[in-house]
């Protein structure tokens, strides 16, 4: 395990947590507060979009974005061969 | 049988379960006391989690907030979710790999410095107190509401049963005694919300039935309240009033501070592997978030249902003397308040002067099943559920601040000489006296719990969050960084939150704000001003050792973590 790999492995790891951060940042803070009143103009059923996002929404985002990042993960310990057994 | 001798009975049932669990999971070693041999399984350690997280707050104020705030209470169901992917990407795996057993045991050994341990053992305890005295607080309210004893003795019975599962299993008994309680807690939660939908919407599912219409006509539920608060002289239900920066500020500091609470984090330790860390967090959110998306579908319900019970089909106010039993019950309670200020002989509710209805939030969701006419056993297990949801919560406050005592303070920095047997007797006395202060501040609450609980959420976000992230992610942050990093986010924020909060409540209004955000949201501030004193002062200052640099290195991979023990 030298140090190069590790840094690839690093560089890959920030790369996913920056992406997955920055879904997590525009369903709840952009859909959710700042683009609220504006996203309101959309009906999603009975919900006002961006109030659903602000209550609802954004919850269930968060936990698909945990399972992906742990499925992701799980690959790319693998792929550099730093994986528990 | 009356609701009294249900809940008698659910509530016992409940608690000796929690007592077997204790006696089943009696610990020997102190890495069992701390953080359960780190044995415990990803599904079941995530379901601790879930009670561990979901205090008597979110089980009782957080649907009844929510339902008079409208929009506004997106802070809490955000804020108090989104912090967990927080925990899942930058925190959770790190930390189980490093391995130890505490927040102070990262700090101090990652920043190499006893300063810098005790700065953080003294946040770590201030935090769990503040946010514990709360937990005591609900314990004996829903002892006193349900079972008619005295607050006092409500308290004393449940640091009884916390004190025997804590002392005897530590780590461990909390850790499967909570996965009872997040059993009990959800389902006292779920039965009266579904029962609730199928009445107002025909959905079963709440989360649904949120978005769905009224039965028996064309008119979705969220519109028809919207209608009724602008009616009323209130803002629609769907807008909220708080500006924009407030609403952001708030939910950041919300996120955040989860991801900073001492008493969260170390569940992520109680793991076999860094990947089960990962997965974890997962399970954690899953299961939370059954809740979290039920509760603003009950608080749309609870807040249509009051309104139409107490103005009336026609909006001119019910009689007081048709008034249905619920509110004459609550009524005793002193929860709900009429003064008929026009005498009429009618209650009406609204925004401003015609307004002669007080109502205490916290009834909406113990009422629900009433106004929903639910049989007396769903009211006796929304009461097993309300304790479950503070005594789980309790006990991992109580286990933080028996591990910074017996463990950071006098195993690593008075006492390094102690063995192990010593230090597991000194964590059980640890745990013994925290329960007690516990116990004496859910009797002589200092004021305004709710207010101090957000205290907690700000002092995380701005003392430990950054300290460990830069600990993970920027191998220069050192030792110097570190502390003036924490004592400039810590001091910064609680001075806000003192000087609004307590002596000079007056001025606590938006122009006086610092960028118009309210002390509940200033933790968000607090947090940029450590990360940017962290980040200046590691800079200018020397870099840490070269071994500390290794530690770093070891934490980013996750093979190697220390083995689990069995049990």
């Amino acid at each position: 395990m030298t140090k190069a790999t590790e840094n690839l492995y690093w560089k890959q790891n920030l790369w996913i947590v920056a992406t997955l951060l920055a879904i997590w940042f525009v369903v709840s803070y952009v859909a959710g507060i700042i683009l609220v009143d504006w996203l309101n103009n959309i009906q999603l059923f009975g919900f006002k979009l961006g109030f659903w996002f602000a209550q609802q929404g954004s919850i269930y985002i968060f936990v698909i974005l945990i399972f992906v990042y742990v499925a992701i993960m799980n690959r790319v310990d693998k792929t550099h061969d730093v994986h528990e057994d | 049988m009356s609701v009294q001798t249900w809940t008698y009975l659910i509530v016992g049932a409940t608690f000796a379960l929690y007592i077997g669990i204790a006696i089943w999971s009696r610990v020997g070693s102190t890495r069992e006391f701390y953080v359960a041999g780190s044995g415990v399984s990803p599904v079941a350690n995530g379901m601790a989690t879930a009670a561990d997280w979901m205090s008597a707050a979110s089980f009782i104020s957080m649907a009844g907030l929510i339902s008079f705030m409208g929009y506004d209470g997106a802070v809490y169901l955000m804020g108090w979710t989104g912090g967990y992917v927080l925990l899942a990407l930058l925190l959770a795996p790190y930390l189980r790999k490093f391995g130890k057993y505490t927040i102070p045991d990262f700090v101090g050994d990652r920043y190499y410095s006893d300063t810098a341990r005790l700065v953080a053992v003294v946040c770590a305890v201030f935090v769990s107190f503040t946010y514990v005295a709360g937990q005591m607080r609900g314990v004996g309210i829903v002892f006193s509401r349900f079972l008619e004893v005295d607050i006092n003795t409500g308290v004393i019975i449940g640091m009884a049963i916390v004190f025997l599962y804590a002392v005897l299993g530590g780590m461990k008994g909390i850790t499967y005694t909570q996965v009872a309680q997040y059993c009990v807690l959800i389902f006292a939660y779920m039965v009266p919300a579904i029962f609730i939908s199928i009445l107002l919407t025909g959905n079963f599912i709440p989360q649904l039935g949120f978005g769905g219409t009224l039965d028996n006509s064309s008119v979705y539920l969220l519109d028809k309240l919207d209608g009724l608060n602008q009616e009323l002289g209130f803002a629609a239900y769907t807008d909220g009033t708080k500006s924009m920066i407030d609403v952001f500020a708030i939910t950041a500091a919300l996120m955040i501070g989860t991801a900073g609470l001492p008493h969260v984090i170390v569940r992520f330790f109680t793991v076999p592997k860094v990947r089960d860390a990962r997965r974890s967090a997962g399970w954690a959110l899953l299961f939370i978030a059954i809740l979290y998306t039920t509760a603003p579908a009950v608080a749309a319900f609870a807040r249509l249902n009051m309104i139409q019970t107490i103005n009336g089909e026609d909006g001119r106010g019910t009689l007081r003397t048709e008034a249905p039993s619920w509110i004459d019950n609550w009524e005793q309670t002193g929860l709900i308040a009429w003064e008929d200020k026009n005498n009429d002989g009618r209650m009406y509710y609204a925004a401003g002067e015609q307004n002669e209805m007080t109502i205490d939030r916290d009834i909406m969701v113990l009422a629900n099943p009433e106004i929903a006419n639910l049989p007396a056993w769903v009211i006796a297990l929304v009461a097993a559920g309300g304790l479950a949801a503070a005594l789980s919560t309790a006990a991992g406050l109580l286990l933080v601040i028996s591990s910074a005592i017996a463990h950071d303070l006098l195993k690593k920095v008075v006492m390094p000489n102690i063995t192990e047997k010593q230090e597991l007797l000194y964590a059980r006395i640890a745990a013994g006296f925290a329960v007690f202060v516990a116990g004496l501040l859910g009797i002589y609450p200092p004021g305004f719990v709710a207010q101090v609980v957000a205290f907690a959420f700000g002092l995380a976000a701005a003392s430990f969050f950054p300290a460990i992230f830069l600990g993970i992610f920027d191998k220069r942050a050192n030792r110097a960084g570190a502390i003036s990093g924490m004592v400039v986010g810590i001091t910064f924020t609680a001075a806000y939150i003192v000087y609004f909060k307590f002596i000079n409540p007056d001025a606590n209004t938006a122009e006086h704000w610092l960028f118009g955000i309210s002390p509940e949201g200033i933790g968000l501030i607090g947090m940029l001003l450590n990360f940017a004193v962290t980040y200046a002062v590691s800079h200018l200052t020397a870099p840490p050792p070269a071994e500390i640099q290794d530690l770093v290195d070891h934490i980013r991979v996750p093979r190697g973590a220390g083995a689990a023990q069995v049990h």
